[in-house]
């Protein structure tokens, strides 16, 4: 009997297998396209049949896309779009990985009155859409003068966001208090626990905080565009649109190639964080 | 005021400023516009009802609202169904699985306008290789962007390609399903089927339920893909999204007290179809140890 059952989950296995080798051709399909027409000579990328793998692989494809319009005036290098998203990333991180850690340990670690209200206020914030709040906030920048700067797109950063501060609570709460107390008696100031004792063993926790903004500050799309003017500051997601209307009879290899070379980054970034990434999820216990 | 009550206030200080300025004085400030004229260029003027009681009158804003119903319809359902079946799939503790997981998780990396630009180039009419695929298998090829029968299921079908984030929330959630539920059941001699049935899915509802409502809340704002890839929401307006006009009105008509308006009837409808989505799950989430 034992037998007929390990079959029975050989077989399994095997249908397993191949239903999620035909759902993972569906899914790389897209991308193992826009690569592929990345690499094509410009008058294959219309041929019928369509090809998939180019009948030779322009590799200056890449280069080109680069230095594209190069000759016209008001052109903006590419990789200034680059830098800004860079730029916006680094300084976005910083503030995430800081003030969430800061404040989520007053939330998991310290008493004070009012904090299991305004965690339950925090939490529920999660439901409000951004449109609600885009108008005000518009007008608060404005106000202060920062539209066209990146300011808008950084400076909230530093003041904490619900999501981070939910996840790197849940995560230090699982830190044993008994720590706390010894170091405590030991003298240390709640400075010292918190920089010396809690953020050492949250590293996996805040690698994760630092990885969604940056993927959300690389993909962001409708932050630069509301607040973005001069073509000067755009980012790669804002730049490629800008890319795309501007070259009259769109140059499709060009396009991909700019666009895998915006992709790959954070292709990279996820596969070798991959492991944290999935962890970081599982420890904020959103199961209720 | 006690040492350690101070300390614990300078530590949760960033969030008193940012939950004050990002969230209470917008919501605030949003509901008060919401009754104004107000075009960011001059000072509020107080308008009473007057931005609800025309919304109601505009035929723009009933499209739009028609036009997100219709697609969220689509997206959330399919989408929910496709993320929980490939993480009950990646959950049989096949071999290469941080393989197959990276690839469905690929999609959701892909920034906006790369994505929209590809998927224009899937879904083009004539050399899109959808419907290459399409006519070798004998099944009609329709005019994905320019029919407005099917620009919306298009966009739905886009979206599907994103399913892997919630995916991992899944599979996050599928880590805690005790084992000995599993063998318990294979010694009853239950098939795959009705272990998942019995066992799995009552384990992973409270996800499903948090997975559900934050797909409410996201599909409802859909914005970006379309905004991209079908320019004031054509063909004939069958893409206009709720988001798109709301964004239209604040940034390119100046109307921000409409917009304002349009933000809180959203989140009334978020706010509706959450509670309906907790009711409606009373019976069949099942909570841990309660």
């Amino acid at each position: 009997m034992a037998r007929s059952t390990d079959q029975r989950r050989q077989r399994h296995q095997w249908l397993v297998h191949l239903v999620l080798l035909v759902l993972s051709a569906a899914f790389l399909f897209p991308l193992v396209w826009l690569v592929s027409t990345a690499l094509k000579p410009i008058e294959e990328t219309m041929r019928q049949p369509p090809t998939i793998i180019p009948s030779s692989f322009q590799w200056h494809n890449f280069r080109d896309a680069f230095v594209y319009g190069s000759d016209k005036l008001g052109y903006i290098p590419f990789l200034v779009y680059g830098r800004n998203t860079l730029l916006l990333c680094i300084l976005g991180v910083a503030g995430v990985v800081v003030s969430n850690s800061l404040v989520a340990y007053a939330f998991a670690r310290l008493k004070w009155p009012g904090r299991d209200i305004l965690f339950a206020a925090t939490l529920a914030t999660m439901m409000i859409p951004f449109p609600v709040l885009m108008v005000p906030i518009y007008g608060f920048w404005r106000s202060l003068g920062w539209i066209g700067t990146f300011k808008p797109l950084w400076v909230p950063a530093w003041f904490g966001n619900a999501f981070s501060i939910f996840l790197l609570r849940q995560f230090f709460r699982t830190i044993p208090f008994e720590l706390s107390e010894a170091a405590r008696i030991d003298g240390c100031s709640e400075w010292g626990i918190f920089r010396q004792v809690v953020l050492p063993l949250a590293k996996p926790a805040l690698a994760v905080v630092a990885l969604f903004h940056f993927m959300y500050t690389w993909r962001d799309f409708l932050g630069p565009l509301i607040y973005l003017m001069d073509q000067r500051t755009f980012t790669l997601s804002l730049g490629l649109q800008f890319y795309q209307s501007q070259h009259g009879g769109t140059q499709w290899h060009l396009l991909m190639a700019a666009s895998t070379i915006v992709v790959a980054p954070v292709i990279v970034l996820f596969f070798f964080t991959q492991r944290q990434f999935i962890q970081g999820i599982a420890v904020t216990g959103i199961k209720g | 005021m006690k040492p350690q009550t101070r300390t614990a206030l300078l530590f949760a200080s960033p969030w008193f400023i940012g939950f004050s300025l990002f969230l209470a004085y917008p919501v605030v400030a949003s509901l008060y516009y919401s009754m104004c004229d107000y075009s960011v260029l001059r000072p509020p003027v107080w308008v009473g009802m007057h931005n609800f009681r025309n919304l109601m009158k505009d035929e723009v804003f009933w499209i739009s609202l028609k036009n997100t119903a219709i697609y969220a319809g689509m997206a959330l359902p399919l989408g929910m169904a496709t993320a929980i079946a490939l993480a009950l799939l990646l959950n049989t503790k096949v071999r290469g699985m941080t393989i197959y997981r990276t690839i469905f998780f690929l999609p959701s990396l892909v920034p906006t306008i790369p994505l929209a630009v590809l998927w224009l180039w899937v879904f083009n009419g004539e050399h899109g290789i959808l419907n290459e695929v399409l006519r070798r298998v004998g099944l009609p090829a329709p005019n994905w962007l320019s029919d407005t029968a099917w620009s919306k299921p298009a966009l739905a079908l886009m979206a599907l390609w994103g399913a892997g984030n919630a995916m991992v929330i899944y599979l996050a959630g599928l880590q805690d399903v005790p084992t000995e539920m599993y063998e318990a059941a294979e010694l009853d001699g239950a098939g795959w089927w009705a272990r998942t049935r019995n066992v799995t899915l009552p384990f992973l509802s409270p996800v499903i339920l948090f997975n559900g409502i934050m797909g409410i809340i996201g599909t409802l704002q859909v914005f970006a893909e379309p905004y991209v890839m079908f320019p004031g929401g054509s063909p004939a307006r069958s893409t206009y999204f709720y988001t798109m006009y709301l964004f239209d009105n604040a940034f390119i008509y100046h109307k921000m007290g409409y917009a304002c308006a349009m933000g809180w009837i959203m989140f009334l409808i978020i706010l509706v179809l959450t509670l309906v989505a907790l009711r409606v799950s009373e019976k069949h989430v099942h909570y841990q140890g309660g």
